[in-house]
């Protein structure tokens, strides 16, 4: 499918120069104007899932208003209109992360059923009872439940990658797990609990000595750093649009051409196949073969535009802003008495997953959000790193490149206000 | 900070810092485990039921301060209580913290335990405090775990 620019809202527009000017990408995403229990919100949930920027509600609305349509089955102008805007996001996730080509991403609506089409299409049809599957310490449920359920089924055994205090995988028992029955690795590029990046390159390097394909959960880490799959040389990678300024809905789970093909497909249905008997069915080629159904055309589309408006600004100075937010935030906590930040690697994004002592994260949650703020209180869908730091949730304040100095002030001053309260 | 102090009473945080009855209950002969898989609360409550009353009652676990306090002074007012009464205090306690009970108009025996009225102002914390009281259900009726969801 030919790809082509649709609006001129897809178009990128240079990137911004001089400094960071954050109050102007502010005005970028309107939900931020708001006031939540009359205070200004500061929103600092966004490893949950991130606004949404006005170009990104535009291009939504257009589809809806303009193009709508079912995808891949129709002669007429509309149908035409929407298969077009569709694949052109697919050429937009191409090019986002490097792929070789569109047919390697394949649309699903999130990283969860990412890594359930990689469970189901690779893992049922190649792991068989005593094969290895390598998955880490601080994974999210979603990384963790599809793999167990695969050894369940299979009589596989699942190995985990321990990590150290700080939130740091240990390289050498990751070396040391990898074994000619090791058939899968699976590991996550951030953190969404602690922060962490973790030196998938290398790790992939290790895997690939025992020919070993791997699977790498981008959730945390598309928003915040640029991909490039084939440098990586990941065989699987997937993230959700809704943690990237795109709707919910929308996500991708990047596949090498030659794993995609020898595959089982997903879920059957409509647009996954070429032809249907009573007796056989023909597959169709990728990425059709593994999108049955009518798919989130809208989202989708959003998420093309949320990648050009990624593209418009300029991602060295966001990420560079976000990291001084995590510094200055880190420094600001830590000087409050009874606080301690959960994850202090190296090398992090900006996640501060925090504790106090005797006081439970949720009830911080609920004073901070008197005061307009929104942050994570609880386990983050990763209870093994709870129980690895023996803590039953945590606190976390995740940053974008649209927070600002002056919000973590408040956040600050209102952690102060949380231990009184307590005191 | 209004609905924040009628939230967060002296009273709540006292019993969140020095919860009462919160032990395993070695005689106990009835238990039972209550999760909040929204938040990773749990906890677990212990009953000595003896001639359909409850002789003893103790709750240990992790949990917010609202939890807390909800569990703790839940087994002082189900304490000596029968199995009966204990019932109608989850019913009442449920009807005021959901909003379906007003306290004030309606007659009920929650005494002390209106204090908890504050919680309806917080809708996603509703739960934390009908966790401890749905386990004691629990525990009363021989299901061995229970949840909010």
């Amino acid at each position: 499918m030919a790809a082509a620019e649709v609006s001129s809202v897809e178009e990128s527009s240079p990137a911004r120069s001089s400094e960071w000017d954050v109050e102007r990408v502010r005005a970028d995403f309107p939900v931020l104007r708001q006031t939540v229990n009359g205070k200004p919100l500061v929103y600092l949930d966004n490893a949950a899932s991130s606004q949404v920027p006005q170009v990104v509600i535009d291009r939504g609305s257009i589809y809806l208003e303009d193009e709508h349509s079912n995808i891949h089955r129709g002669v007429h102008y509309l149908s035409q209109k929407a298969t077009t805007a569709y694949e052109g996001a697919r050429e937009k996730v191409k090019r986002f992360i490097n792929a070789r080509e569109a047919k390697e991403c394949i649309f699903v609506r999130g990283a969860t059923e990412g890594i359930n089409l990689v469970m189901h299409g690779y893992g049922r049809k190649f792991i068989r009872q005593g094969d290895e599957i390598i998955i880490s310490a601080m994974e999210h449920h979603a990384n963790i439940v599809p793999w167990q359920m695969l050894c369940e089924e299979k009589g596989a055994i699942l190995r985990v990658i321990p990590m150290n205090d700080a939130g740091e995988l240990l390289q050498d028992e990751y070396n040391s797990l990898l074994n000619e029955k090791t058939k899968f690795v699976a590991f996550t590029h951030v953190s969404n609990a602690l922060g962490t990046i973790n030196p998938v390159r290398e790790m992939i390097d290790q895997a690939h000595k025992y020919g070993v394909p791997v699977l790498i959960d981008g959730a945390q880490s598309a928003p915040h750093m640029p991909i490039d799959v084939q440098d990586l040389d990941c065989d699987f990678y997937a993230f959700s649009g809704h943690k990237m300024f795109a709707p919910t809905g929308s996500g991708i789970v990047y596949g090498k051409a030659e794993l995609l093909e020898k595959m089982n497909p997903f879920q059957g249905g409509g647009d996954m196949i070429k032809s249907v008997t009573f007796e056989k069915t023909i597959y169709a080629d990728l990425p059709n073969k593994f999108e049955a159904g009518t798919p989130a055309i809208a989202s989708q589309i959003g998420l093309g535009a949320a990648i050009d408006y990624l593209n418009s600004i300029d991602r060295k100075k966001a990420a560079a802003h976000e990291h001084e937010l995590l510094r200055y935030a880190t420094e600001r906590l830590k000087a409050i008495e009874g606080v301690r930040i959960i994850g202090t690697a190296r090398e992090k994004t900006s996640v501060l997953s925090f504790v106090i002592d005797n006081i439970h994260p949720h009830d911080i949650g609920t004073i901070l959000d008197q005061e307009g703020i929104a942050v994570r209180a609880g386990h983050h869908c990763a209870q093994p790193v709870m129980q690895r730091f023996n803590i039953p949730a945590t606190a976390r304040a995740s940053f974008a490149f649209y927070n600002t100095k002056e919000e973590v002030d408040v956040l600050a001053r209102t952690i102060e206000k949380v231990v009184e309260i307590f005191s | 900070m209004s609905e924040l102090s009628e939230l967060y009473q002296q009273v709540i945080l006292d019993h969140n810092k020095k919860p009462r009855n919160f032990r395993k209950l070695e005689t106990a002969n009835h238990s039972a485990e209550g999760f909040n898989p929204l938040c990773g609360d749990q906890l677990t409550v212990y009953l000595n039921l003896e001639d359909d009353a409850v002789k003893e009652i103790s709750f240990e676990g992790s949990g917010c301060a609202i939890s807390k306090a909800a569990a703790s002074m839940m087994t002082q007012a189900v304490k000596g209580k029968s199995k009966q009464e204990a019932e109608r205090l989850f019913s009442e306690f449920h009807g005021m913290v959901t909003g379906e009970l007003d306290e004030d108009t309606t007659a009920n025996n929650l005494g002390n335990l209106k204090i908890f009225s504050g919680v309806r102002e917080f809708p996603v914390r509703v739960k934390c405090a009908s966790l401890p009281w749905h386990t004691m259900h629990a525990a009363l009726n021989n299901q061995e775990t229970t949840s909010t969801e």
